[in-house]
């Protein structure tokens, strides 16, 4: 009997305490001692979990009105600018946003040990943090300057609105030149000398449901140690799946755009990030929850490290040089066993996105829904699916 | 017997001393230099593997000349509040003394096999290595 459910079923379910719910690990166990569709039929939810640098990251923040009123122009939080070109005291702090005085990368390889990504760490775990703004004037805003310190319980609003996370699927980095380069995959040292990768595989939550069939707008997902919800498709949002050698690839892929209340969030899952010659960003905590509503969804679900693969690039030359193509695919199950095979070379592996907080993370929102506290969310309109064929553009220049 | 693995940190006055020619010489003992460094300002730090029966006399010996010494395994520490457990300073320690421990994927850290290299210190994304002084 083909298996079916619906989300009004499941949440029934939750409700009243009876929902089947695991990880999406405990899945993959389950799958091996009872087959496919005993478990389909079996599990209701399976939870996921990533927790990893997300560049596209930031928080919208409205501090409240000064007295005589203020339009900010410009803002800083404990020195790292805020844009300010929306309303009179709103501002996007974006994780990527350095201090005015870092030195960069002109003390090569600089260290960019505090960014925007660390402004809100500092927030969320109720650091008072210096707010400094300048003003032009106006008639109904006549203030010109302001310093002074804020906290998050303070100000009114802090709604963290990242406009890319939870990549699906990311390339697995070496360098193929004879000197080191520090990226945003970390630092790689010559003659693909290492080589570091950022999923966490079999848990990451579009290597779960990599045609959307589940996760569109509007889900309710774990955010930053908080409920949170994705919010559209993320930018640079290109699911593919690539068949090769008979099996099915996710690319690089979909990616989300997630929203929630900052101050119901937690600096365990809002961290601030340095990656030394590069920059600074913060890592996420993410978890969603995926329905199992039919044994196609469990089947994807099910996937392991050994069915999961990632591209391996050269981030020495062809990745500045926007030269397409990679060096082949590793899986994540050679990727977390810390050493992978690339034309013949061994190379040790190292991850940046931590399985142990994934694990934590897919734990963590399993609980909730089985508490009852987390019922699940139909998506209000889903998001592009590999069949849809969206295409990547560069930039054209004259 | 096992050698005593040293950070040794010394300022402009004693980098000049052939401290390592007299640890050898007059208290008999058989050192190692892991590693060493002198700043611009000549100020010291050396990394040393001493063995011998008076290895505790050697070790006072450089006290005395207002050298600070420190247990290798101290000299490096593991913030446990910062560290997220990635994994990012595993792909770059040069000794394995920060590996993961598999199935767990959990990052350990052996101060014994640690080299104060300071790596680690820069290429972690959370900044939780520290060097305690």
């Amino acid at each position: 009997m083909t298996v079916q459910k619906t989300y009004a079923e499941i949440n029934a379910k939750i409700k009243a305490g009876k929902a089947v719910v695991m990880t999406a690990e405990e899945l993959i166990e389950l799958v091996e001692e009872k087959g496919l569709s005993k478990a389909a039929q079996e599990v209701d939810v399976v939870t996921t979990g990533t927790f990893a640098p997300m560049c596209s990251s930031g928080a919208f923040l409205s501090f409240g009105h000064t007295k005589p009123r203020m339009k900010m122009q410009k803002v800083w939080l404990n020195g790292v600018a805020a844009y300010t070109g929306i309303a009179a005291v709103d501002a996007f702090i974006g994780a990527a946003e350095l201090q005015e005085d870092d030195p960069l990368n002109s003390n090569y390889p600089g260290e960019f040990r505090y960014g925007g990504g660390h402004v809100i760490q500092d927030l969320v775990a109720r650091k008072p943090v210096k707010l400094k703004a300048l003003g032009y004037g106006t008639d109904c805003y006549p203030r010109r300057n302001l310093e002074t310190t804020i906290t998050l319980d303070e100000i009114n609003e802090a709604i963290l609105f990242n406009p890319r996370n939870a990549y699906q699927n990311y390339n697995c980095a070496v360098n193929l030149t004879d000197r080191i380069v520090y990226t945003y995959m970390g630092m790689l040292k010559p003659h693909s000398g290492n080589a570091n990768y950022s999923t966490s595989g079999q848990l990451s939550p579009l290597l779960k449901d990599p045609h959307f069939k589940t996760i569109g707008v509007g889900t309710k997902i774990f955010l930053g140690g908080g409920v949170g919800y994705v919010a559209w498709n993320g930018t640079q949002h290109f699911p593919s799946m690539m068949n090769i050698e008979g099996q099915e690839l996710s690319g690089a892929g979909g990616t989300l755009a997630v929203t929630g209340d900052l101050k119901q969030m937690s600096p365990r899952w809002l961290v601030g990030t340095s990656f030394l010659g590069y920059g600074a960003t913060l890592s996420v905590g993410i978890g969603v929850p995926i329905p199992i509503l039919n044994e196609e969804i469990a089947r994807y679900a099910a996937l392991k490290d050994e069915e999961l693969f990632a591209p391996v690039v050269d981030y020495g030359e062809a990745y500045p040089s926007f030269i397409p193509g990679n060096l082949g695919f590793v899986s994540y199950a050679d990727l977390k066993s810390g050493k992978i095979q690339v034309n013949g070379k061994e190379i040790l592996t190292a991850p940046l996105s931590s399985m142990p907080r994934a694990r934590e993370i897919a734990s963590t929102l399993k609980g909730w829904i089985q508490q009852g506290k987390f019922e699940l969310t139909e998506p209000v309109k889903t998001l592009p699916s590999p069949a849809d064929g969206v295409i990547a553009h560069s930039i054209k220049e004259a | 017997m096992s050698p005593k693995r040293i950070v040794l940190r010394f300022g402009t006055d004693s980098s000049v001393k052939p401290i390592v020619y007299r640890l050898v010489k007059d208290y008999d003992l058989v050192v190692n230099i892991v590693k060493a460094d002198v700043n611009p300002q000549k100020e010291g730090t050396m990394v040393l593997e001493v063995i011998g029966e008076r290895s505790e006399e050697g070790l006072n010996y450089l006290r005395d000349l207002g050298i600070s010494v420190q247990d290798l395994n101290q000299g490096i520490v593991r913030n446990e509040d910062k560290c997220v457990m990635c994994g990012a300073c595993t792909g770059i320690c040069p000794t394995g003394a920060l590996y993961i421990e598999r199935p767990s994927m959990e990052v350990r850290f052996d101060g014994d096999q640690c080299i104060v290299c300071l790596l680690c210190t820069k290429v972690c994304p959370m900044r939780a290595m520290e060097v305690r002084l």
